[in-house]
């Protein structure tokens, strides 16, 4: 079994703890004069998303997590579990519900996703950065108003409600930035 | 090690190196006001530091020693503070003594720790740790002034602090209680620490709980358990406590110091302590330093020793969070 000792810990590394993969977001190296070394590491549960911290004892050996980041297609969702593909080999991995998480909201099929596979299992889906998504369903538009001023809710293909300007229609399609779930630019074709 | 275009460039900003340049000097007048001799001893040293949690760099000598014959070959130790010949220098007489100089520790790389850094280390004869205490207090004030203040000025007995802070008697508290405290302030058992390691667990209570707490002025503590005695003296009573103090600044250890043991029958127990527990603990053994020995056996003066961190002083003064700050080219630029 692989395993990491903690003089290689460092942001980004992937660990068991209690049985849960990990990743390490922050360590510190804690050492008075004249006593005992520790590493103190803030660390992200993979399964639950919660932040945990642990202190090891220097020099200790931890066990490696079998995670990784890979880029999958999006293909389609079955109500219960979304479908991704591996563009290159064309494996087909499914995610379920708590791995898909917020990410629900822009999952658009063909787009490409950031997969965290643990063991081979999708763990976490993080969306592009970017996506560009069609309304579906807003006030009706206010032509020529680009000021930018005010604002409305809009319904998009995905189900997902932003806030846009005034001026948007149902049928246009928008780019949308994921991390902030705010409205970007309307899409030129 | 990950290379980048940016890699040749120091990592501490030039005004971090000016503040460097000022606070050395300051510190040299300082001691060159009171008298203090500043000395200077060698970084190769065939005798190394015992203490279990400190790792010696060692290197080898290929040449002519002088005395020993031609081609010899001499495992040399990387000191990993000036202590030793600094407390030869006292007992052949030097009267109270001062070094700035580099020390090498090996396995400590860190936001507050760097494999090679600037230690300055002094003895005050005739004093004991409070009178240390308060000249440390002076050279602080002394020397950050413009910088960075120092109030409020705090003292603790190791004890006393503990239980102030934890509720829990440091001298008689077992692991479980110790665990207890960790629990109540939302923090795991540390993985890998076992039961007998007592002392481990109460450097996990100070580090984790404690020193948080400690406030921004200058602490110090005292009257520390005598199994971390390390080279202090012991003062007598129940129970008996080291006469050893750490200082404080902003919550970040700085020096530590001793009123010095200066029993040559006692050291060579404690060297052969740590010589124990470096076997326990599967470390490489260290040659005990026969002529810091001989030293203490000729007579090493009564006197009070402290050693404080350069970098550490820095990052106080500069309130930097990161060592790299207040070093050009720390490990990762070495």
């Amino acid at each position: 079994m692989a395993s990491y000792n903690t003089n290689e810990f460092r942001g980004g590394l992937k660990i068991m703890i209690d049985g849960d993969p990990c990743s390490i977001i922050e360590n510190e190296f804690v050492k008075p004069g004249k006593g005992q070394a520790f590493n103190r590491v803030k660390i992200r549960n993979l399964k639950t998303g919660r932040v945990i911290e642990r202190t090891y004892k220097s020099g200790e050996s931890v066990e490696a997590a079998d995670v990784m980041d890979t880029d999958l297609q999006f293909l389609y969702s079955d109500g219960e579990f979304w479908h991704f593909m591996d563009t290159e080999t064309y494996d087909q991995h499914a995610a379920d519900a708590t791995a898909v998480g917020d990410a629900v909201k822009w999952l658009k099929e063909q787009d490409t996703c950031e997969i965290t596979l643990w063991n081979g299992t999708p763990l976490v889906v993080t969306p592009p950065n970017f996506v560009i998504l069609t309304v579906t369903d807003t006030d009706p538009g206010v032509r020529g108003d680009t000021s930018g001023g005010g604002g409305k809710p809009a319904t998009l293909e995905t189900g997902a409600v932003v806030r846009v300007p005034l001026f948007i229609e149902i049928g246009d399609a928008l780019k949308i930035d994921t991390r902030t779930g705010e409205y970007v630019a309307r899409a030129r074709d | 090690m990950l290379q980048t275009a940016d890699d040749w460039r120091p990592t501490a900003s030039l005004d971090a190196l000016k503040l460097r340049a000022t606070l050395l000097t300051r510190i040299r007048a300082y001691f060159g006001g009171q008298g203090v001799l500043e000395v200077d001893t060698p970084v190769l040293s065939s005798a190394g530091a015992t203490d279990p949690a400190i790792h010696s760099f060692t290197t080898t000598y290929h040449g002519p020693v002088p005395g020993a014959g031609n081609g010899s070959e001499l495992k040399l130790y990387l000191h990993t503070s000036p202590e030793f010949p600094m407390k030869r220098l006292l007992a052949a007489g030097s009267g109270s003594i001062y070094q700035l100089c580099k020390v090498f520790r090996d396995g400590e790389s860190g936001g507050s720790h760097n494999p090679e850094f600037t230690l300055l280390e002094w003895y005050r004869t005739g004093f004991d740790h409070f009178d240390l205490m308060d000249d440390v207090q002076r050279l602080l004030r002394t020397v950050l002034d413009g910088t960075r203040s120092v109030e409020p000025v705090d003292h603790w007995t190791y004890r006393d602090l503990f239980l102030e802070v934890t509720g829990m008697d440091p001298f008689t508290a077992a692991v479980k209680d110790m665990q207890a405290v960790l629990q109540g302030h939302g923090l795991h058992d540390p993985v890998g620490l076992t039961p007998d390691d007592r002392d481990a667990w109460l450097d996990v209570v100070m580090t984790h709980v404690i020193e948080p707490r400690l406030g921004p002025g200058l602490v110090f503590i005292r009257d520390y358990p005598a199994s971390q005695a390390a080279l202090a003296r012991l003062r007598p009573g129940q129970p008996a406590v080291a006469a050893r103090f750490e200082v404080y600044l902003g919550g970040m250890e700085l020096a530590n110091g001793y009123h010095e043991l200066t029993d040559a029958a006692e050291l060579q127990r404690r060297f052969e302590k740590d010589s124990t527990r470096r076997d326990a603990q599967g470390s490489e053994a260290v040659a005990m330093d026969q002529k810091l020995l001989a030293a203490l056996a000729s007579e090493l003066p009564d006197c009070a020793g402290v050693a404080l961190g350069i970098e550490r002083l820095l990052m106080i003064a500069s309130q930097s969070a990161s060592i790299e700050d207040v070093i050009a080219f720390p490990l990762a630029r070495a």
